[in-house]
């Protein structure tokens, strides 16, 4: 994913989420956003079963 | 030098309890020793003085009457200031929180360790929030490294890191969600218990990400490290992950040996990226157990991968209204990671949490066929405040995310681990983990204790007074 890409990702997340952020902001968001999205990346590279359940366990 | 810095709390506690030393004289030594030392090291963020004085006069009149007194009689703790000191507000390392109003009650961890007679002296410096491997705070300044003040002491519980290994109390209370506990115990060169998730409460602590959010102790003994545990155990009702599970106390067998358990050191990712002080350090406990097997823990890269997605978007939810109303009150650091944390695809949470129940299922495997595995707990010794980058496998990384690299894949399913110091040759302690299979923390503290036995693990004095 090119900067364009993340800073265009940042700009529209950003505004979803209603959270301000200020220009000179913008580079360490970028880098942490990648390597954010690259351990993502790792972790959705896995292949599970459909059948698969969360860790957490809800009890009623 | 005051008359009692770097005692063990076991030595307090059984002299307190004979009554060789008055509780009173135990507080004022080490309020004398904060008020000396505390401007070097920037560990403590309030000193419950008149509080610690007030326990110490029920203490010593408990002892003269001859009344039973705890095993922490008269031991002086301090807590990191995401745990709820009764008074005080719960700063979670924010500035944020420093317009909270002060807690009602004590958390329950503070309240255990004062029923076994410790003595409570105040609260440390934290990285914000927890979000921290460094023990940096803009708002407070950093904890400094004992061992050399222009290093970090390691986060976030780095004031507990700086209290304990500059001799300031012999006892402090961290939190680990991803390894704040053992990176400090690392950096500092102390013995740190992470316990199994859900052993003990986290009532009255400020949160993180709840499903990796431990408390823990940190000392420089094993044998404290065990009684504050023990003095910890017990369910509690008001934390929901606290388990229904009778104490099981560690002391009594901590001198238990070795003979018979299965040890192996972890290969693979738990030595790729690993300084070379690292590894001699690893190598040197390896030896010191006849340990001659390797383990790989498999997939802990995708582990790592994965604590660090439910960590950055939990940690995200939890203030996002705290991003909108009020980002320029947080540390431009943590900011950062939580803004970017917002952003990330709720599909790579889920697929975490269901990794999350595969790898546990592949790890708890493993402890079929050993007892104990053994990794580093950092890549390397104590970096210098400051610092931005580090060198991961030949490439500059940030240093801040990566801290974390090896004590990240074990927390990740709340497997107990004690942190043990190891001396380097650049003279700056290093941490090697012990990990063992959950509730198991009996095993990883013999194996820590027969380690401190033969002097292979240590915990140093500063070189020189701090």
């Amino acid at each position: 994913m090119t900067e364009e890409h993340l800073d265009a990702f940042i700009t529209a997340g950003t505004a979803l989420l209603d959270l301000p952020i200020r220009p000179e902001w913008q580079a360490a968001i970028r880098m942490h956003l990648a390597i954010s999205l690259s351990h993502a990346q790792t972790v959705l590279a896995f292949p599970l079963p459909d059948e698969s359940d969360p860790a957490p366990v809800f009890v009623p | 030098m005051t008359a009692l810095a770097f005692r063990t709390a076991a030595a307090i506690a059984t002299d307190v309890a004979d009554g060789r030393l008055r509780a009173a004289d135990v507080v004022a030594d080490t309020l004398s020793r904060i008020e000396q030392i505390d401007p070097l090291l920037n560990a403590f963020t309030a000193i419950t003085a008149e509080r610690a004085r007030a326990r110490a006069v029920a203490i010593d009149a408990d002892v003269a009457a001859g009344h039973a007194v705890g095993p922490l009689a008269g031991v002086p703790f301090a807590v990191k200031n995401l745990i709820d000191i009764a008074g005080l507000p719960t700063l979670a390392g924010s500035k944020i929180n420093r317009d909270h109003p002060p807690a009602q009650a004590d958390a329950t961890l503070v309240s255990r360790l004062e029923d076994a007679g410790a003595i409570l002296v105040g609260a440390l410096n934290m990285g914000e929030y927890a979000y921290d491997f460094t023990g940096e705070n803009a708002h407070e300044g950093p904890s400094r490294n004992p061992h050399d003040r222009t290093r970090m002491s390691g986060g976030s519980s780095g004031g507990s890191g700086s209290a304990v290994g500059g001799g300031l109390v012999p006892l402090a209370l961290g939190s680990d969600t991803n390894g704040s506990i053992r990176v400090p115990a690392s950096f500092c060169g102390l013995f740190g218990l992470k316990p199994t998730y859900g052993r003990l409460s986290r009532h009255g602590s400020f949160p993180f990400v709840s499903s990796l959010d431990h408390l823990g102790p940190l000392a420089r003994s094993v044998e404290d490290l065990a009684l504050a545990y023990d003095a910890m155990q017990g369910h509690d009702p008001l934390d929901p992950v606290s388990v229904a599970r009778a104490p099981e106390p560690v002391s009594e067998g901590l001198s238990g040996g070795i003979t018979g358990l299965r040890i192996a050191s972890a290969a693979g990712y738990f030595r790729a990226g690993a300084s070379a002080e690292a590894l001699a350090a690893l190598d040197a406990v390896a030896a010191a157990l006849g340990v001659t097997r390797q383990i790989e823990i498999p997939e802990a890269a995708r582990a790592r991968a994965a604590a660090y997605v439910i960590t950055t978007t939990e940690g995200a939810a939890l203030h996002l209204d705290r991003l909108r109303t009020r980002a320029a009150d947080f540390d431009t650091d943590v900011r950062d990671r939580l803004i970017a944390g917002a952003l990330v695809p709720a599909a790579a949470v889920a697929q975490a949490q269901k990794f999350r129940r595969w790898y546990r299922a592949a790890v708890l495997r493993l402890f079929d066929e050993v007892d104990a595995i053994l990794a580093p707990a950092t890549p390397f010794v104590a970096p210098l405040i400051g610092q931005k980058t580090m060198m991961l496998q030949g490439q500059p990384v940030p240093l801040r995310p990566n801290i974390g690299i090896y004590t990240q894949p074990i927390s990740f399913i709340g497997l107990p681990v004690v942190a043990v110091p190891v001396k380097t040759a650049t003279g700056l302690p290093i941490g090697v983990q012990i990990i063992t299979a959950p509730w198991r923390e009996d095993l990883a503290l013999r194996i820590a204790q027969a380690l401190e036995t033969n002097g292979i693990a240590h915990a140093p004095h500063p070189p020189q007074e701090v």
